[in-house]
């Protein structure tokens, strides 16, 4: 029978590269000189499942990499040898080969062969260099297992199994019934130990065989029988020979398991070459999350019956009507609840983002000749899995930059009274409705000076402009905006501040930094937890219905036409406790007609983005509720001033606003306003 | 029908042994380390465990040692899936109470030949 084991691929490649991650992240754990032999031992496993699968799947050529590999774990967790950085550096770029040898042979792609002869060298070396028994002897061991054979006509055998044998689950009617396999037998059993019938304990072994096998078996057949018992019985196996012997040539039992290697090869390779490259589309989901799944799918289906069945009543009364009202309640909150569990699926924990920064800490700490320590926490906490894959590249950035610019040198840092070894600190947790990713270190902190000289040489500010410290430190995400005396190969060329910000907010969140002088930084990330849905206050505006997001509004309150002030040209501010927000006509913007321009019959939205506040002038407050963002981009075009649109329940479309566009809409328009005005009074 | 338990930490040798076995017709319960196995093993009764060595949370070797502790397990054939081809690994496994062996790599058929001699 043959069984295609090609169908376990894709298991075993997503596997292995999971296990080479963990190489990855414990090796970077590993404390050179002392070895945590739990650390290596969880790196040797992970070794050790890639060499045994990729042997049993018959790529050959990742087996023999990692056995190499194995083979020197192997020997650092029996404490045969020293964990080295040196070593511990061969084995990190031992883990990226086998990376790329098993995505070139996933996608069907030819492997390089140089990179991988490099490394497997530098790891035989490395094997070769300290003091290595084991490998020798293995290979020994097998070398002389296969001796010459000679003819013969049959063999005897005595079989004295110990008291114990039966208690590692070998039965000796088993190693018989498989010589008996190998030719025709005869068999003689001794009794002489056995005991009473009343003595007799039956998990003990009292029997013994005198067995012959006679015709031309070879002995390893023979002594293959008995593999597995041979230190658990007294055993001897004479050969009954022929006066002239030949000899034989290599054991028959070992070519037929080559012959089965081979044959099973050419199979799986063969299915594999016809098989196109996997996408990585899929999603990988906790169990637990699919069966609340299908939990709430039942429950809908029950308030689904229920319903029908008022439906299908003759007779609608009052009750009836309670239980229609009773049914809808709930299948609301089963939708809901659906959704939710639906919007779950798509949420991983962080630490898939989390989890390249260890590696990359160290490899660029070891480049700049600093040391640092890098603390992870809040890893379990979940996020939007499309925003996850978008948040890599900033958050990448943003190490790169406080390992860069952020941590001094350990001599400076010597000298500035802080100890030798710097810390980078990632932490996320939830806020309200958003994730909260911050970026820590204990590094040097903004210069406000340099970014303040830096900024009126690049024309980003005036000299003459006068800036809170909070707006200052702002002036690191202003475009090519870099302050670095050197530039370095690390943090390139202060293109990035600028982009890390642009590509954070068209994921809908901010980012800001805090940060004192000699005392280090933090990059503070907010974002949404998903991109499809909003929990959004609609308002009206005339006939138009517009979706505020919840998450930036402050408060919505009637107009007490006291506090309206007017400035200049055609802006109104309200005052509002100790503030003065500006007043923002929607229909002005928007170029729609309201109910009234005069401002006292209106309500006012007051919400905030980025530290500033506007207040939204609408007709109307409608409910709030959750609503599924639709792309305009896709369906139409951009407009500024809003994020998308949604279907509302009655069928029609209410547009989402975006509170950073209006902003900006507000500011051109007043832009203009005072232009105008300006004009008026320059023409009269 | 007899019936397996199979072990392995690594889901594409479980699913491996699993398929071969059930194609010939084995009854195959699955357990993806040495504390999985264990809680299965408890009140059940199988022909034939089939374990990995190196496992997470409860390695194959003391998997073996906690069976044989159970009435059940006591005499029932273990193997262990192991890529040591050293004897001293081959040892550590019959000392802790195991049957036998099957060495990695091994194809379906081999498996099968493996499981078909030792439930005869």
């Amino acid at each position: 029978m043959s069984i295609d084991i090609s169908q376990f691929l894709d298991t075993f490649y997503e596997e292995s590269f999971e296990g080479l991650d963990i190489m990855e992240s414990e090796l970077l754990n590993l404390d050179v000189g002392e070895a945590d032999e739990e650390v290596i031992n969880t790196i040797f496993r992970a070794a050790h499942s890639i060499k045994g699968g990729s042997g049993t799947f018959g790529l050959n050529a990742v087996a023999d990499y990692t056995h190499v590999m194995e083979t020197l774990l192997d020997e650092m967790r029996a404490g045969q040898r020293e964990v080295t950085q040196n070593a511990v550096d061969v084995l990190l770029r031992s883990v990226d080969v086998l990376r790329s040898m098993l995505l070139s042979l996933k996608d069907n792609e030819d492997l390089d062969h140089d990179t991988i002869a490099k490394t497997h060298r530098e790891l035989k070396v490395l094997l070769s260099g300290g003091n290595s028994p084991t490998e020798s002897t293995a290979t020994a061991n097998t070398a002389t297992e296969s001796t010459a054979e000679e003819k013969v006509l049959g063999w005897t055998i005595t079989f004295k199994p110990n008291a114990d044998m039966l208690q590692t689950g070998n039965d000796p009617v088993r190693i018989i019934r498989e010589l008996d396999s190998l030719g025709d037998i005869s068999i003689e059993v001794n009794t002489e130990q056995l005991p009473e019938l009343e003595l007799i304990d039956p998990e003990l072994s009292y029997l013994s065989w005198t067995i012959k096998v006679s015709g031309d078996v070879a002995e390893d057949d023979i002594k293959e029988c008995f593999e597995w018992v041979e230190d658990e019985c007294e055993l001897s196996i004479i050969a009954d020979k022929p006066e002239a012997t030949t000899p034989a040539s290599v054991p028959a039992a070992q070519e037929r398991r080559e012959g089965d290697r081979r044959q099973s090869d050419r199979r799986t390779s063969a299915k594999s070459s016809s098989k196109k490259p996997a996408e990585s589309s899929s999603i990988r989901v906790n169990i637990d999350k699919v069966d609340d799944l299908i939990n709430m799918v039942g429950e809908l289906v029950i308030t689904q019956s229920m319903l029908s069945q008022i439906g299908d009543s003759e007779e609608f009364d009052s009750a009836a009507l309670e239980r229609l009202n009773d049914g809808l309640t709930q299948l609301e909150q089963h939708t809901r609840e659906l959704q939710e569990s639906v919007m779950r699926i798509r949420m991983m924990p962080i630490s898939f983002a989390f989890q390249r920064f260890p590696r990359l800490v160290h490899d660029l700490s070891s480049q700049l000749d600093k040391k640092i320590e890098l603390v992870l926490t809040g890893e379990s906490t979940e996020l939007d899995k499309t925003v996850m894959e978008k948040i890599g590249d900033p958050l990448v950035h943003l190490v790169r930059n406080s390992l860069d610019h952020g941590i001094e040198t350990p001599q400076v840092r010597l000298d500035n009274g802080k100890s030798e070894t710097g810390t980078i600190e990632l932490n996320a947790f939830h806020q309200g409705g958003n994730i909260v990713i911050e970026i820590k270190d204990d590094g040097a902190g903004l210069n406000h000076e340099r970014i303040l000289a830096k900024a009126i040489d690049s024309g980003v500010i005036k000299k003459e402009d006068k800036l809170t410290p909070e707006q200052v430190n702002d002036l690191i995400f202003a475009p090519g905006f870099s302050t670095a005396e050197v530039v370095s190969d690390v943090s390139g060329r202060g293109v990035g501040m600028d982009v890390v910000r642009r590509n954070i907010r068209a994921l809908g969140g901010t980012v800001e930094v805090q940060s004192e002088a000699g005392v280090g930084s933090v990059f503070t990330i907010r974002l949404p937890l998903t991109l499809a849905i909003l929990d959004g206050q609609l308002v009206r505006v005339g006939k138009e219905t517009y979706i505020v997001p919840l998450i930036s509004i402050i408060e919505s309150l009637q107009i007490n036409p006291e506090m309206i002030n007017s400035v200049t040209g055609a802006a109104d501010v309200y005052k509002l406790r100790d503030d003065y927000i500006p007043i923002v006509r929607l229909y002005d913007i928007f170029g729609i007609e309201a109910d009234t321009t005069d401002i006292t019959d209106g309500l006012l939205v007051v919400v905030e983005n980025e530290g500033k506040k506007i207040a939204i002038c609408v007709d109307e407050l409608l409910g709030q509720q959750q609503v599924v963002i639709k792309s305009l981009e896709t369906n139409l075009k951009q407009i500024d001033g809003l994020s998308g649109a949604t279907i509302l329940g009655n069928g029609t479309v209410a547009l989402i606003l975006d509170i950073n566009g209006v902003m900006h809409l507000y500011q051109h328009s007043r832009k203009l306003s005072t232009v105008t005005s300006h004009q008026k009074i320059i023409a009269a | 029908m007899a019936k397996i338990l199979a072990v392995d930490d690594s889901a594409s040798m479980r699913q491996m042994v699993a398929f071969t076995l059930k194609g010939a017709g084995f009854d195959v319960v699955e357990a993806s380390d040495g504390v999985e196995a264990l809680d299965k093993a408890q009140g059940n009764k199988f022909d034939l465990v089939i374990s990995d060595v190196n496992m997470p949370n409860m390695d194959g070797l003391t998997l073996v040692g906690e069976l044989r502790k159970l009435a059940d397990f006591k005499f029932i054939p273990i193997l262990l899936l192991t890529t040591e081809s050293s004897m001293e690994k081959k040892k550590e496994g019959k000392a802790a109470g195991a049957t036998g062996w099957i060495v990695k790599p091994f194809n379906p058929d081999q498996l099968l030949k493996t499981v078909n001699k030792v439930l005869g």
